[in-house]
C-alpha cells in the first residue's frame, strides 16, 4: 500500500537502509540513477540481479526495478526475482518501437509513465496496476511533472464534461479504449492510482505534485545527488505526508543544504519523456 | 453518533474514510497529536509500517496515542496498523518499535512478498463470511490466550488468526477497507 508516500531510487543496500530509516515507503533498486544514466550515455539496461537480491535482502519495505520499454524477457526476469513491481520506464533505453509489455502476462503489479490522459489510459489497458507521471528523470526540475499532471486532470475533466455520445470520438482522439474513457468520464479519476515522477528535489516539489493530485511521488536523483540524502529523504518524506500544512512543509525545508543541482530541460540532448508511445 | 478518527500519515486513508462514512459515523483525519481529542475511537490504516511508525514519532503522535491507548481508547489496526499494535514484530528491522497493545507476534510479509498477495474468504466470528483482501499481510504466528480469535485462515500451512481484539484494540492482517463489505468496520464503530 504505497499510498502517501515516498518511493526512493538506490544504488545500493547502504542507500535502501537509508532511504528505508528515513521513512521510504519502496525502494526502486537500479544500478545508477537517472541523471547519471543521463550523463554516461550508452544503452541503459534492467539492473544486476545480484544487486537487486542485495537490496532486497536489506529492507523490508517493497522493492521494484526497472525494465526497459517492451522488453518482457527483464520483465520475466525480475519476476523470478520476486520484486514487489516492475516499472516499464523510459529511463532505460527502449527494447521495443512500437510495444508495450503485455502486463497481463506477469501477476507481478507494473508501474508506467504517461505524459498524458491516452498514454496513460494505453498503459493501463496493457494491464499497468499504477500510472506515474513521465516528468524528465535526473533533471531535477519539476516542469515536465507538472505538465503531465495537469494534462492528465485537465483531460479528465474534459470527459466528465462529455455526453456519452461525444465518448466514441474523444475515444479516439486520446487513443484510448473506450471502456476506460467511459469509467474516467463516470468517476473523474483513473481507474489506478496516479503517482509522480521526474524531477522531484525538494519537500515543495513534493507537496505541489500532491496538491496537484498525485497520491505518491517518486524520487530518483533528487534525495543521493543533494548534499545532504539522509534530511532531505525525511524532509521530502514529512512533506508528502503534511503536504497541505506549509508550517511542515517550511520547518522541514528549513536548512537542507543544496538540493541537486538540476538541469533546464529545454537544453537537453535526450527526452527521456519522448520514449514510449 | 460516534466520532471515529483514521490515522491519515501514510496507506490506505481514504478508503478507510469513505468505508466509514458509510456507517453513520463522524470521520476525522488525524495527522497532529490534537487531532485525537474527543475522538471515540482510531483507525490505524494499511501501508508501510516503517513509515507510520518513523510518522507517528516525527508528528509527536506517538506518545500521546500511546497514552490515551493504554488508557482504554479504542483503536483498530489493519495491515501496517496490527503490525503497530502488536507485541512482538518477527522479520522486521530490529529496531522497529510498536505499541505492544495486543499480546500476539507478527510476521512482517508472512504471507509473502507483493506478488504472493491473495483474496480469500473469511469466516467472522457473529458475522459470517467477508471477503478478505490480504496484500503482503502480516501473519499472527503466536497470540496469547487474553487475545479473543475473530477469525481464523489456512493459507496452507496452518491455522492463524487474522482478526483478533483484546479489549479496546482490534487488530486485522487483511484490508476490509478494499472490499464493499463494511461488516468489519461496523463490529468495530459498533463497539464504541
Amino acid at each position: 500500500m504505497l499510498r502517501g508516500g515516498v518511493i526512493m531510487d538506490v544504488v545500493n543496500p547502504e542507500q535502501a537502509k537509508i532511504a528505508e530509516d528515513s521513512g521510504a515507503v519502496a525502494v526502486m533498486a537500479l544500478e545508477r540513477v537517472p541523471s547519471d544514466i543521463r550523463r554516461d550515455g550508452g544503452v541503459a539496461r534492467m539492473s544486476d540481479p545480484q544487486m537487486i537480491k542485495e537490496i532486497q535482502a536489506s529492507v523490508t519495505i517493497p522493492v521494484m526495478a526497472k525494465a526497459r520499454i517492451g522488453h518482457f524477457a527483464e520483465a520475466q526476469i525480475l519476476q523470478a526475482l520476486d520484486v514487489d513491481y516492475i516499472d516499464e520506464s523510459e529511463v532505460l533505453t527502449p527494447a521495443d518501437e512500437e510495444n508495450h509489455i503485455d502486463k497481463w502476462g506477469f501477476t507481478v503489479p507494473f508501474v508506467c509513465g504517461a505524459t498524458n490522459l491516452g498514454e496513460a489510459l494505453r498503459r493501463i489497458g496493457e494491464g499497468a496496476c499504477l500510472i506515474r507521471s513521465k516528468g524528465e528523470a535526473g533533471t531535477g526540475n519539476v516542469v515536465e511533472a507538472v505538465r503531465h499532471l495537469r494534462t492528465i486532470n485537465a483531460q479528465m475533466r474534459r470527459l466528465q464534461s462529455a455526453d456519452a455520445a461525444e465518448l466514441f470520438s474523444l475515444a479516439k482522439d486520446l487513443q484510448a479504449p473506450l471502456p476506460l474513457v467511459q469509467e474516467v468520464a463516470a468517476t473523474g479519476k483513473l481507474p489506478v492510482p496516479l503517482f509522480c515522477a521526474g524531477g522531484i528535489s525538494t519537500p515543495a516539489d513534493a507537496a505541489l505534485v500532491l496538491q496537484l493530485g498525485a497520491e505518491a511521488v517518486f524520487v530518483g536523483s533528487g534525495i543521493f545527488k543533494s548534499e545532504d540524502p539522509i534530511r532531505m529523504a525525511k524532509a521530502i518524506v514529512e512533506a508528502t505526508t503534511h503536504f497541505e500544512d506549509a508550517q511542515v512543509v517550511a520547518r522541514v525545508s528549513t536548512g537542507l543544504g543544496e538540493a541537486m543541482r538540476g538541469a533546464e530541460t529545454t537544453s537537453l540532448e535526450v527526452r527521456l519523456a519522448e520514449r514510449g508511445w | 453518533m460516534p466520532r471515529v478518527g483514521v490515522l491519515a500519515l501514510q496507506g490506505d486513508v481514504r478508503e478507510h474514510v469513505s468505508m466509514l462514512q458509510e456507517l453513520d459515523v463522524d470521520v476525522v483525519r488525524v495527522r497532529h497529536p490534537e487531532d485525537l481529542d474527543n475522538l471515540d475511537g482510531l483507525v490505524l490504516p494499511g501501508g508501510e509500517s516503517t513509515t507510520i511508525a518513523y510518522l507517528l514519532a516525527t508528528s509527536g503522535i506517538r506518545t500521546t496515542l500511546e497514552e490515551k491507548i493504554n488508557a482504554g481508547f479504542s483503536v483498530m489496526g489493519t495491515c501496517a496498523g496490527l503490525i503497530l499494535l502488536s507485541r512482538e514484530i518477527l522479520g522486521g528491522r530490529s529496531d522497529q518499535w510498536s505499541y505492544g497493545a495486543l499480546d500476539i507476534s507478527v510476521r512482517r510479509n508472512g504471507y509473502g512478498r507483493q506478488i504472493a498477495s491473495f483474496e480469500s474468504p473469511v469466516e467472522v466470528k457473529g458475522v459470517g463470511v467477508v471477503p478478505g483482501v490480504f496484500i503482503r499481510a502480516p501473519k499472527i504466528e503466536r497470540w496469547s490466550d487474553e487475545v479473543e480469535v475473530l477469525a481464523m485462515l489456512d493459507h496452507g500451512d496452518g491455522q492463524h488468526p487474522v482478526l483478533v481484539r483484546h479489549a479496546n484494540v482490534w487488530g486485522c492482517a487483511f484490508h476490509p477497507e478494499l472490499t464493499l463489505d463494511s461488516r468489519v468496520h461496523q463490529l468495530f464503530t459498533d463497539s464504541l
